[in-house]
């Protein structure tokens, strides 16, 4: 460099000497030094790839307060009320894994997007009825500073459920109980019915339950993405990539009676990124199995479920993915505008979409005719064999429609009673469980949410009690049975 | 929350583990507008944390306003009834209020109103004038104390949405005229509920914005209420013209 600097002609006589000669026995070897130091500065100025210190932007952080399995409408819930209810701003560190970013496979994408208070418990009823409040002042929750508020879509036109004769003193003692829980619901008898709706044929019909506020239709995408939006701003950390091992470490104690007992606490959670074998251990306190159908696998990697059959060891966690299919058509002397969600007798249920005469619809299968849940592949002979003849009988004017398209979805099944699991497992310590819904896990997102975050923030349930959801049950044998299930 | 002052220090780039892959972002909001960030307001909002902190703070008090606007005056029921009650809060918010048999009573410009309603324990309301009032689906509830209600006209009320419509049943015995016209939040799915209101003869969805097809959604909501005269959209507008119809104003935006 400084040759360049001096005049040519200049430094061609004064430096004559090459540099690299020896002059009584020391070598610089200048040349070849320069040259390093130049590549070495060109390395550590911005702009190039610095080999000093490996990328890890796509591996999750190596500690965080709690590890949520599973980043759907749960997920996020539970992420936001962490957030929400946390004492100290920025206390709690979580980070949401999620298998598919592009939520593929996830019932929250796949979902018919209802929400109802027409159930037989109590909780379910209060958890429903939260959550109705929730997405009513949805743009207050998850207000973003410069992003554009939500647009729920949200179709306040209401449930109607049919009850044949045998079903009818059941569905007046739920209306009963959904009443003095605070659910605007009406009972209606088949003349009123064919009075308010005369596109229906009451055949067949006792009784009618109709839902007239806080119930309807709503975008579960939208509540997905503005949920995301929200919980990022908060500081949550995301990555994707799935669970792979749980690492914990176990105890041994003595219970009241002086038995001995294994309790099990999970210090690590090792994600494994997408499409390579790299992993990242994740040390942990505290992980949310919230990962809708495919929960029991998450259950079974820390242990849940090994033992003799009939101990508590030996309980696993009895939720599997059940296919469910939800088929659209056009109709165009169908019923109108006020059309609310018809669920009949049979369990065919269909509903309004957008003001073209499309609707949609499906009907749950019974037991014996459940479909394999190995792919989402849509049977298009169920629609024409078990759900248009109930439809048709239902509705006259459903004798002509054409199919416009279909899709599948999972239920997370819980084949125990077919109603949440929450809280945590009695052995595996700090293990929460948050899935299991059975088809209204999306309704009851917000409650449920702030219930676990209750529970992990302060020990116990405060606003709504969810004890009846609670992992033990299974162990019991306590079933907490819903009998309004679609 | 922390005195937004105290954190002077600049955004730095948040550790997120998930740079690269594709963000939920907001639904409207276009692929462009994040990278232009074309207020200076937005631009600091992005940058600094205190500005992001005051305006988050300016909007929660801003809702918090509303909220105030909007609290229950069902505890005045006991005492003066709840025709008093409801017209109570309707003066208060900046409507009017038509008791039967009298004439309109409407707040002046500085907001103060007659007190002599205090006085109509037994008389019924019949109209309500709520146009450009802050009513909310918590306020609704201190409307409905108004049980013989005929006509209640919301126009271009800023917060009266598709959940305030559905909460309008128990008005459906006395309820023959309802105006929501300029409404920004009301949409056709509101509409739809309200079928209940089998009273109503005249309804007026003008100039509603949210509504994605007016035209459509007027004969819809003709279907729905047989007994009643919507007014407000020429079901004409969602029709294309014919070649021969073409309008004679090219630069008119194109219907469609």
């Amino acid at each position: 460099m400084i040759r360049r600097v001096l005049p040519h002609g200049l430094g061609r006589g004064l430096l004559t000497r090459r540099p690299g000669t020896r002059r009584g026995g020391f070598s610089l070897d200048w040349d070849g030094k320069v040259s390093e130091i130049k590549k070495k500065i060109k390395s550590i100025l911005p702009g190039t790839s610095c080999d000093l210190l490996p990328d890890t932007s796509h591996l999750p952080p190596e500690h965080s307060d709690v590890v949520i399995v599973g980043g759907g409408v749960l997920g996020l819930s539970v992420a936001y009320w962490l957030k929400k209810l946390e004492s100290r701003r920025g206390g709690i560190r979580v980070l949401v894994v999620e298998r598919d970013y592009t939520y593929s496979q996830a019932s929250t994408g796949l979902s018919v997007g209802g929400i109802c208070q027409q159930f037989s418990l109590p909780e379910n009823i209060q958890l429903s009825l939260f959550s109705a409040s929730f997405l009513r002042n949805i743009n207050e929750y998850l207000a973003v500073t410069n992003a554009p508020p939500l647009d729920l879509q949200f179709n306040p036109s209401g449930y109607l459920l049919l009850a044949s004769e045998k079903d009818a003193a059941a569905m007046e003692s739920n209306v009963k109980v959904q009443k003095q829980e605070g659910a605007k619901v009406c009972l209606m008898s088949p003349d009123q019915l064919r009075n308010k709706f005369p596109w229906i044929s009451t055949e067949g019909v006792a009784l009618a339950s109709y839902g007239m506020e806080n119930e309807g239709w709503f975008d579960p995408w939208c509540l997905l993405q503005g949920l995301r939006q929200k919980v990022e701003s908060m500081g949550v950390f995301f990555c994707q990539g799935e669970v792979t091992r749980f690492v914990s470490s176990s105890q041994r104690m003595l219970t009241t009676d002086d038995e001995m007992v294994i309790l099990k606490r999970i210090h690590e959670v090792h994600v494994k990124m997408d499409h390579s074998l790299e992993y990242q251990p994740v040390e942990c306190s505290i992980v949310i199995n919230a990962a809708g159908a495919w929960s029991a696998q998450i259950a079974a990697l820390a242990g849940i479920g090994k033992g003799p059959p009939g101990t508590l060891q030996g309980t696993k966690l009895p939720v599997e993915p059940r296919k469910r299919y939800v088929y659209v058509w056009h109709c165009p002397q169908g019923p109108g505008l006020e059309t609310p969600l018809v669920a009949d007798t049979s369990g065919a249920y269909f509903r309004r979409e957008g003001l073209g005469s499309n609707y949609l619809g499906g009907r749950s299968p019974i037991e014996e005719e459940e479909p394999d849940p190995e792919n989402l592949e849509v049977d298009h002979d169920f629609f024409q064999e078990k759900v248009w003849p109930h439809l048709a009988l239902r509705v006259p004017a459903f004798e002509t429609l054409k199919v416009q398209t279909a899709w599948a979805g999972y239920y997370d099944y819980n084949t125990f009673d077919q109603n949440g699991v929450v809280g945590p497992h009695p052995l595996v310590v700090n293990m929460y469980f948050a899935t299991g819904f059975s088809g209204h896990g999306l309704q009851q997102a917000p409650g449920v949410g702030r219930a676990v975050a209750e529970m992990i923030l302060e020990g116990s349930f405060q606003t709504i009690d969810l004890s009846p959801f609670l992992f033990n049950r299974f162990y019991l044998g306590e079933k907490t049975q819903e009998n309004n299930t679609m | 929350m922390a005195a937004p002052w105290l954190s002077l220090r600049l955004v730095a780039p948040m550790w997120n583990g998930t740079r690269g892959i594709h963000r939920l972002g907001g639904a409207v909001v276009p692929e462009g507008n994040q990278k232009k960030e074309r207020t200076m307001l937005q631009f600091l909002t992005n940058h600094f944390y205190d500005v992001e902190a005051l305006r988050g703070y300016l909007l929660q008090r801003e809702m918090s306003k509303v909220h105030m606007k909007n609290r229950s005056f069902t505890w005045l029921e006991e005492q003066h009834g709840p025709y008093s009650a409801g017209a109570f809060f309707i003066l208060k918010q900046g409507g009017a209020v038509k008791f039967r048999d009298k004439e309109w009573i409407r707040p002046d410009k500085y907001g103060h109103f007659s007190p002599e309603f205090w006085n109509f324990r037994e008389v019924p309301v019949e109209a309500v004038d709520a146009s450009d009032c802050e009513i909310n689906y918590e306020g609704l509830d201190n409307l409905l104390l108004l049980k013989e209600l005929q006509s209640l006209s919301l126009q271009r009320c800023p917060h009266v949405d598709d959940w305030c419509l559905s909460r309008l049943y128990p008005l459906a015995d006395s309820l023959q005229e309802l105006s929501l016209a300029g409404c920004p939040r009301v949409s056709e799915r509101g509409l739809a509920c309200l079928h209940h209101l089998q009273n109503l003869r005249r309804l007026d969805i003008s100039d509603l914005p949210a509504v994605s097809n007016p035209g459509l959604t007027q004969i819809l909501v003709e279907e729905m209420l047989p007994n009643c005269k919507v007014v407000g959209v020429d079901w004409a507008e969602g029709l294309k013209l014919g070649p021969e119809e073409q309008p004679q104003d090219t630069a008119s935006p194109a219907l469609a």
